[in-house]
């Protein structure tokens, strides 16, 4: 019904989005490895970076690749403060408290953009926006193949981290066993802070690489968290490489079913798989531990 | 007269709450406190599932979005009488409690993981009901105009108050029974060791989705009560993230796992949030939206982190301390 290029399209279409959502998925599967919370705020986070990418466009002039100078600090600093000064004492370590914590700063965050932004839709002009390069018979978007290699950078970057420091190191330990941990001296309230730092700071590069083509209202966050959480589910909770493979998937899966049923409900698809994933197979696809 | 002691001190809240519409002539504030009372009341379908049997939902909006829309469509569509599409309604609310629960509570989830798919659900919910036809797709449902004590529809805004109260009192009656009966018990000992609990005996399986199945009812109620007083649904309304955290908010804020918890913590919480916005709209001369919302965030947290058991925990230790 489809000529193959159409199909094509829309395929290499998800396999750039899933990349973004790879991200987003990336920082909310750190955070799950480690500490063993599910970040509800990380929506609400995502949708902050986007708006201070937006209003250091539009007051300081910075490219929205520049400005990840600016966004990726600024948000690890926010991340690493609310997990220490926020969610830490106020969860007590309880699971259910913790997800009720979040969702209060998903709340706030969410509102507080609303009362300063209102719930106008913006976006911003980049003079690349709407660029293409051409492969073969195909037209591929500048910004979202940018994206694309970005992500795949982001991902070696904080697998090298991960493997090679000595901070990186320390998290695997804490991931691991968090008393044993402490016993040999690891200081793992810091290390749990500088792990949602990463969570955050993940976003703040995804803000960027979504900016020069999307929307953003107080709201859009949302629309990705949904969709981040099936990632992370479908690829194992905390697995890295399962963020990842599973990123690209939802994003092919998103693209093909808006392509045969519909924008509006190819997003029921990526629920019902979260649904069906959470129901049948809750330690994911890809085999991760639970 | 012992046994309706439990019962004398919600007798004694709801001839309070009764009173008020008529301190209360202005139809700002009754149209507020209907609101508040309908919050209450989906809160305290959620507090029966999340304050008695510890199992967190994100989204009470499935059952919520099901009564309200059931009791829309069975009157626009199919000309029922809403006296006689509210039973239907609440039973079908109920049904869809029962199969995410069947669904989840087989499948072993618990805490965060229940959370999430049931804010999925929700979430399919809402996206089904914004295409579909017979909601209005993204248009919306209007429940036409009919002012009528038999079309369910009431002229004076103190009596659709009364009405509402009936409904919230006899949930609020039928909870403390079930709390001194066996099934709160065990529903109680579910939420504070699931393991002890099956190895004393209890089916928790089945506590869990009765447990389910009677909050959904509930919130669904709720649905109906508001689509009712509003006449207008959309698939925002009906099935949005706002209601399932509306219907969280409350028993948290108030007290989880109390009779009184949903309804104080609904007064207090709107109260708060209609004085901050006229506050701050005087202020600064212009509404700003979301400022109450961003209080309510904060007062989950801060409840959270210090005050565990709501108001009513509060309360009861500062009791403790002045003895």
């Amino acid at each position: 019904m489809y000529s193959p290029e159409i199909l094509l399209t829309a395929v290499l279409n998800g396999l750039m989005t899933g990349s973004v959502y790879a991200l987003i998925a990336l920082g909310l599967t750190l955070v799950y490895g480690v500490l063993h919370i599910i970040n509800f705020a990380h929506g609400a986070t995502l949708t902050a970076a986007m708006f201070a990418v937006y209003v250091l466009h539009g007051a300081a002039g910075l490219d929205p690749y520049v400005a990840m100078i600016v966004t990726v600090p600024g948000l690890f600093a926010l991340g690493y403060a609310v997990q220490r000064l926020v969610i830490g004492p106020a969860s007590h370590g309880d699971d259910g408290n913790i997800l009720l914590v979040t969702l209060g700063l998903a709340i706030i965050i969410e509102n507080a953009l609303l009362a300063w932004f209102r719930s106008d839709t913006r976006s911003i002009d980049v003079p690349y926006g709407f660029s293409v390069i051409e492969v073969g018979t195909l037209f591929l978007s500048l910004p979202r193949v940018i994206a694309v290699f970005v992500v795949l950078l982001v991902a070696l970057l904080l697998w090298l981290f991960l493997a090679r420091s000595t901070t990186g190191q320390a998290i695997r330990a804490v991931a691991k066993e968090k008393t044993g941990a402490a016993l040999v001296g690891i200081d793992v309230g810091h290390i749990y802070a500088v792990t949602f730092g990463l969570g955050a700071a993940c976003l703040a590069v995804a803000a960027s690489l979504l900016m020069p083509t999307f929307l953003v209202n107080p709201r859009i966050g949302n629309a990705f968290v949904l969709v981040a959480f099936t990632i992370v589910v479908l690829g194992g909770m905390g697995s890295i490489a399962g963020a990842l493979v599973g990123g690209l998937f939802i994003g092919v899966v998103e693209s093909l079913s808006g392509l045969f049923m519909g924008e509006s409900l190819g997003q029921i698809g990526i629920f019902l798989i979260f649904i069906l994933v959470l129901l049948f197979r809750p330690t994911g696809l890809f085999g991760a531990k639970a | 007269m012992s046994r309706l002691r439990p019962h004398a001190a919600i007798l004694a809240l709801l001839a309070v709450l009764a009173v008020l519409p008529v301190m209360f002539t202005s139809g700002t504030v009754q149209n507020f406190l209907i609101f508040t009372l309908i919050v209450a009341l989906a809160g305290q379908g959620w507090n029966l599932l999340g304050g008695y049997g510890g199992q967190f939902s994100f989204g009470h909006a499935s059952f919520f979005g099901t009564g309200a829309y059931a009791i829309a469509i069975l009157q626009e569509r199919l000309g029922l009488n809403p006296w006689v599409a509210l039973p239907v309604a609440i039973g079908l609310g109920a049904l869809v409690g029962a199969v995410i629960g069947t669904l989840a509570f087989q499948a072993r989830l618990r805490g965060s993981y229940f959370a999430l798919v049931t804010l999925a659900f929700a979430e399919v919910f809402r996206i089904t009901a914004n295409v579909l036809p017979v909601t209005g797709g993204a248009a919306g449902i209007l429940i036409r105009l009919k002012l009528d004590p038999l079309n369910f529809q009431f002229a004076d805004r103190a009596v659709f108050h009364w009405v509402t109260l009936v409904f919230l009192g006899a949930v609020m009656l039928l909870i403390r029974t079930l709390e001194r009966r066996r099934f709160g018990a065990r529903l109680v000992a579910v939420r504070e060791n699931e393991d002890a609990a099956r190895a004393l005996g209890v089916d928790v399986l089945r506590v869990k989705i009765a447990a389910i199945t009677l909050s959904a009812a509930i919130t669904a109620c709720a649905g109906c009560l508001y689509a009712q007083k509003f006449l207008y649904l959309d698939s925002m309304i009906a099935y949005g993230p706002w209601i399932s955290i509306e219907a969280l908010l409350a028993p948290i804020i108030g007290g989880l796992g109390t009779v009184f918890g949903p309804v104080l913590g609904a007064f207090v919480l709107h109260g708060i949030g209609e004085l901050t916005k006229t506050w701050i709209a005087t202020l600064t001369g212009g509404a700003l939206p979301g400022v109450d919302l961003v209080l309510f965030g904060v007062l989950l947290i801060v409840t959270v982190g210090f005050a565990p058991r709501g108001i009513l925990g509060l309360v009861s230790r500062l009791r403790v301390r002045a003895a």
